[in-house]
């Protein structure tokens, strides 16, 4: 842990405007006689690495006081009982949970919050939870923040697990934070990739500075090391159903409850055809020329039995909404085969799609980036593609 | 009802590339416009206070250059704006962001309380959604997120909906709260041209904070030293080794395109 500081001695045009320059977050500035950083600054520590040797120092403080990790054991993940049932992402998490925790040796637990746990503790143990650690209360029956964070930190206090997993679904994305803060640890939403490092500490990866960047993040001085994941990032284990565990009931205390929330009403909407479901997507982005050209997409999506999706550009233009959108602001999808059309490939898209079984690329530009993940890239005009392939379906269907 | 909304000053393009050979980030443009995500919520705290009355107020955390989306937000409607700036805030994670903006909040609020704390649903430079509820358990405050409207009861207390997921719940809160608005919930009124020709016969529109004005000093809770989570590296995302590359014109590629379908029996 540290600071930058600036050797004023060898600061000169020359090695002021290399600075400036290297910058990605232009914190740096220079009047002419004073180099200066400004609250811009993200401490990539850039200017130290890569700019004129000694003009920006990175000096160590004091070392941070760090926790007893030995004390810290085993990866826990939150199971998401929303509406009575266990979403699929609590497993997907549990088989991830189960290699990280191979490494190290240590337990899987599931922590359930739930107002009728029924049979969700087996099916927990049958995906690699070790133990299910139940909190049963009709003071769970429907979804308030702090209620479940009251619970879920009495069991971080008692169970002292060194990792925790969290489904990036709504409970889990409010939830998680709530808890992390409250510990005063490290929270790192929708990791893409997780390792395991044998001395505990849990690697994970994601898109970073908004850009077309991955970083590898870790929390080397607290515990427990928290983490949210989308659904469909990682693949669940088949049930093993001769598969042993223990499954614990937690106290719960009445105080939990918090009394500044009442909850009025609580409904589920019948599913939507949703595109992190859909088998075949085709998604569009900003190669698209005008709203009025989707019809033309849509048209493509009916050919292949496709559904569609996009890119963000298109809903922040206001032609398709949310719901259609791919991307760390939208949804994580992962199905048999996915086609873009003009679309870039930022990272921040990418890490929603790039799961997919087969990713077909049109684009016009031969160094787009969407290309590097794709199984086939199509350099070339998505209007010209779309309008002979659709040519060529309509022959075909004439011929049979 | 006093109303605080949080917004954040976003890069206008998600440009930023790592180069392979030096790991040097390369960033294209230095334009910047205000989160997308926050207009929502700004929209949904000016119409509150339409229909109530009461202040509403922006606050920012980020360097000089920031004061631009707090003007923008007073174009569109705010009475006033926050911006906390202070070097020792570089390098902040989530934990160390949303400490610094609930010790600011905490300081503003010892002159005058907060009712209601908006917040969008999310930053897309960021993009972790995290901060409106880690900055609602450092106020000690009930929170939901994904918003989709909120009102007064005739008590007094705050009703909000939210969307999460499948589930669309109504929930009453007491006040002061913590909202994260969804997207897409309302159209965001437009910059008014006439509150900008008028913002310039005054100048005190924004207030700046520094660690200086927070109760808590202890520099080591703040930025990078405040940060529990450390990059460890960065670097470009991972390339698929050999894929098949399809050249021609249009009207051959949507052939092939059409031929490599059927091979793969998708059609």
């Amino acid at each position: 842990m540290g600071k930058l500081v600036i050797d004023a001695s060898k600061v000169n045009a020359q090695t002021a405007a290399q600075l400036v320059a290297l910058c990605p977050f232009s914190a740096i500035t220079y009047n002419g006689e004073t180099l200066d950083i400004s609250a811009a600054c993200k401490m990539c520590r850039l200017c130290v690495r890569k700019g004129p040797a000694g003009v920006v120092q990175y000096i160590e403080d004091t070392q941070a006081p760090t926790v007893d990790k030995s004390k810290w054991q085993g990866v826990a993940v939150l199971a998401d009982a929303t509406g009575g049932t266990l979403h699929p992402v609590s497993f997907e998490l549990l088989g991830k949970a189960k290699e990280l925790a191979a490494v190290t040796g240590q337990p899987v637990m599931a922590l359930l919050l739930c107002d009728q746990a029924a049979d969700m503790p087996q099916k927990l143990i049958e995906r690699g939870a070790d133990t299910v650690y139940i909190y049963e209360h009709p003071m769970f029956r429907d979804f308030c923040v702090t209620t479940y964070a009251n619970a879920f930190e009495d069991f971080i206090q008692k169970i002292k697990p060194s990792a925790v997993l969290v489904g990036a679904l709504s409970r889990g994305r409010s939830l998680a934070p709530r808890v992390a803060s409250r510990l005063r640890t490290g929270l790192t939403a929708d990791c893409t990739m997780l390792e395991m490092k044998e001395n505990t500490d849990l690697v994970q990866i994601r898109p970073a500075f908004g850009g077309n960047i991955m970083a590898r993040i870790i929390t080397p001085r607290t515990r427990p090391q928290f983490c949210t994941v989308r659904y469909k990032v990682f693949s669940a284990v088949a049930p093993n159903h001769d598969a042993a565990g223990t499954v614990l009931r937690m106290p719960v205390s009445d105080s939990w409850q918090d009394t500044r929330v009442t909850i009025e009403s609580a409904e589920m909407k019948p599913p939507e055809k949703d595109i992190s479901e859909a088998d075949i997507l085709v998604a569009v982005g900003r190669g698209l020329k005008s709203a009025a050209d989707l019809a033309k997409v849509q048209a493509f999506c009916s050919a292949i039995g496709a559904q569609l999706a996009c890119s963000r550009p298109l809903v922040e233009a206001g032609w398709l909404d949310a719901s259609h959108q791919i991307g760390l602001s939208g949804k994580t999808v992962r199905p048999s085969l996915i086609i873009t059309l003009g679309i870039s490939g930022a990272v921040q898209f990418a890490a929603g799609m790039k799961s997919a079984d087969c990713i077909i690329a049109v684009n016009s530009d031969p160094a787009a980036p969407i290309f590097d993940i794709a199984h086939y890239a199509v350099v070339g005009d998505l209007y010209e593609v779309m309008e002979s392939f659709l040519k060529k379906a309509e022959e075909h269907s004439h011929e049979t | 009802m006093n109303i605080l909304v949080c917004i954040k000053q976003v890069p206008s393009s998600s440009n930023v590339k790592v180069d392979p050979e030096t790991g040097v980030l390369i960033r294209d443009g230095a334009q910047s416009k205000m989160n997308p995500y926050d207009l929502y919520a700004l929209e949904m705290g000016l119409s509150l206070r339409e229909r109530y009355g009461g202040s509403l107020q922006v606050i920012t955390m980020g360097p000089d250059s920031a004061k631009a989306v707090l003007m923008e937000a007073i174009y569109m409607g705010a009475d006033h704006g926050y911006l906390i700036s202070d070097r020792r805030f570089a390098g902040a994670d989530v934990l160390a962001t949303s400490y610094t903006i609930a010790s600011a909040i905490a300081a503003i609020a010892t002159q005058a309380p907060f009712d209601l704390i908006l917040c969008g649903k999310q930053t897309t430079d960021g993009d972790t959604a995290q901060v409106g509820a880690e900055l609602a358990e450092f106020l000690h405050l009930p929170h939901y997120a994904n918003v989709q409207s909120a009102e007064l009861t005739k008590e007094g207390a705050l009703r909000c909906t939210c969307l999460l997921g499948r589930e669309l719940l109504t929930a009453r809160l007491t006040l002061p709260a913590l909202l994260c608005a969804d997207g897409e919930i309302n159209t965001p009124r437009l910059p008014s041209y006439r509150r900008r020709q008028a913002a310039r016969k005054r100048e005190d529109w924004i207030t700046v904070l520094s660690l200086n004005d927070f109760a808590d000093q202890d520099s080591t809770h703040y930025g990078l030293n405040g940060s529990p989570t450390q990059v460890e590296k960065i670097f470009p995302p991972e390339k698929k080794a050999g894929h098949v590359r399809l050249t021609g014109s249009g009207q051959e590629l949507g052939e092939q395109l059409y031929t490599l379908l059927q091979e793969k029996k998708f059609i």
